[in-house]
């Protein structure tokens, strides 16, 4: 007879780790811990759709509630985990709740970078991680919102989203970048250029250069104080500085820490009873080469896979190359690869229209491209990554050349 | 609630009632049917729901629109009566529908 699985994180790793847990043959209970009040949902529309109030918590939920009945997976939700006893082969709940495991997935997820600014503790500041940040920050605009003004500290995607997301509701949106560019530890100067632009016609103002000295307010927040003195007045201020995996339970547990929870390429941490899938953990990628720490939907599925198979004896090896979407305003960016290391850029099309690609290289090889609203060139930028194809400079440089034919 | 049939490319087949309103990508995942990926959730981003609308219902098939389309021609084996399964909506007319699934999503 089969022990407990429990998997901690009711995220996206745990939506995909309990069905294929059944799939691989698991015969004992699963049991989905976690700290929010919700089954686990789409993340990624937080600071999109659910947001513009186009979808509702319902229409963002990865799978119904009666999906995790049929395979018998059970929650317990609103509860942390507050201890890993792996002698005793036991987790405490923070209730005091003690339960037992045979097999422990942490899919503990990621949470984002607090930064430490005067004034961040007054009302009407937000991070954006969660459904209740967005409820949050939905409570303070309500009335109307195009008489609200919005900070975002941070120009990475998830400040870019929103700022296209509040954008679309009629907010007044200023977006305040440190770096010299928006996206600038992701992309190459050409996408930061690019969004840039797309951002500043659509009547957002972004300031790069520009870090923020304090939040001001009383109680409530009412303006930021930007590194150049200015003062701008704000309803409400929105920090997306990154984001850190959560790993001090695992730490605290004594299991190997990398940037994450440090585990193989079969999700198996330094405990063999204990796998760790997603945001939290970092693996040795055979594709990119190197140990890395991924934060992406797609990831956090293929490794729950990867660890679901694990928990039942079997190795898998995953062959997929990573890959992540942004969608602000009517464009849908989708990067293909992962540029970390890249030396030359090379750009595909008319980088002043809303449709072309970039196309990121180590040398010879290819490592990535980010495709803006072309589709096509996505998924071929995919295939020729995962047949380890490179494509000549001449190539992706001429948009006329046919790409798929490289791929016969 | 509409039934939709899937048959995946072995040729075994499962049934799923699917509320009207949502899709049928939505239907498989629910109904953890292999074979369906779905890896961006079902915001037309990757092509890991790509499926074959069976011929007697074709025509009986929301438009295709440009992102689709666009996916649907870098997707492994397209073919004339290829669609992203999550931009399928259900509707009452839909009661019955097949669709089969491809060997792979890649």
């Amino acid at each position: 007879m089969q022990g407990n699985c429990i998997i901690i994180g009711a995220s996206h790793a745990a939506a995909q780790l309990a069905p294929s847990l059944r799939q691989e043959g698991w015969e004992g209970r699963i049991i989905i811990i976690g700290d929010e009040p919700h089954a686990p949902y789409h993340r990624p529309p937080l600071s999109k759709t659910f947001l513009s109030g186009e979808k509702t918590l319902d229409q963002i939920l990865i799978r119904p509630l009666a999906a995790y009945d049929k395979i018998d997976a059970e929650f317990i939700l609103g509860q942390r985990v507050k201890h890993i006893d792996r002698a005793q082969k036991t987790i405490q709940l923070d209730n005091g709740d003690t339960l037992e495991y045979e097999k422990l997935a942490l899919c503990t997820g990621s949470r984002p970078r607090q930064i430490p600014l005067p004034g961040v503790e007054l009302n009407g500041v937000h991070y954006l991680r969660t459904v209740a940040d967005i409820e949050g920050i939905r409570g303070d605009l309500k009335g109307d919102p195009s008489s609200a003004r919005v900070v975002i500290i941070g120009g990475g995607y998830i400040g870019l989203e929103t700022a296209a997301a509040l954008n679309k509701l009629g907010v007044n949106v200023t977006v305040l970048e440190m770096m010299d560019r928006i996206l600038q530890r992701v992309t190459a100067p050409v996408i930061s250029d690019f969004y840039h632009r797309v951002h500043s016609e659509a009547g957002v103002n972004i300031q790069t250069g520009m870090g923020v000295d304090a939040i001001l307010g009383d109680g409530k927040v009412n303006a930021v104080q930007c590194s150049n003195g200015e003062i701008l007045d704000a309803d409400v201020v929105i920090i997306g500085a990154g984001i850190v995996p959560n790993t001090e339970l695992a730490e605290a547990a004594g299991l190997d820490i990398d940037n994450g929870i440090a585990v193989d390429a079969y999700a198996q941490s330094s405990d063999p009873d204990i796998v760790a899938a997603g945001d939290c953990s970092s693996y040795p990628h055979a594709l990119i080469g190197s140990r890395v720490r991924l934060e992406s939907v797609p990831n956090a599925t293929e490794q729950a896979k990867t660890a679901a198979a694990s928990i039942c004896g079997k190795q898998i090896d995953n062959h997929s190359h990573p890959w992540f979407w942004s969608d602000q305003y009517d464009i849908k960016l989708q990067i293909a690869g992962f540029n970390m290391g890249y030396d030359t850029v090379l750009v595909r099309g008319d980088k002043n229209s809303r449709s072309f690609s970039v196309w990121y290289f180590k040398g010879d090889q290819l490592l990535a491209a980010d495709c803006i609203n072309q589709a096509k060139e996505f998924m071929q930028a995919k295939q020729l990554l995962t047949k380890g194809i490179n494509p000549s400079p001449g190539h992706v440089c001429d948009p006329d050349f046919d790409l798929k034919s490289l791929l016969a | 609630m509409p039934l939709i049939n899937y048959v995946d490319a072995s040729g075994n087949q499962f049934e799923a009632e699917v509320e009207v309103g949502s899709n049928v990508m939505q239907g498989a995942i629910d109904n953890m049917i292999d074979g369906i990926l779905a890896e961006c959730g079902g915001a037309c981003a990757c092509a890991t729901c790509h499926c074959y609308v069976d011929a007697a219902w074709q025509d009986k098939m929301p438009a295709i629109e440009s992102a689709e389309q666009d996916l649907l021609e870098a997707v492994v084996e397209p073919k004339d009566n290829s669609r992203l399964s999550c931009q399928l909506v259900v509707t009452e007319d839909m009661d019955g529908l097949v669709v089969h699934l491809p060997a792979s999503q890649y």
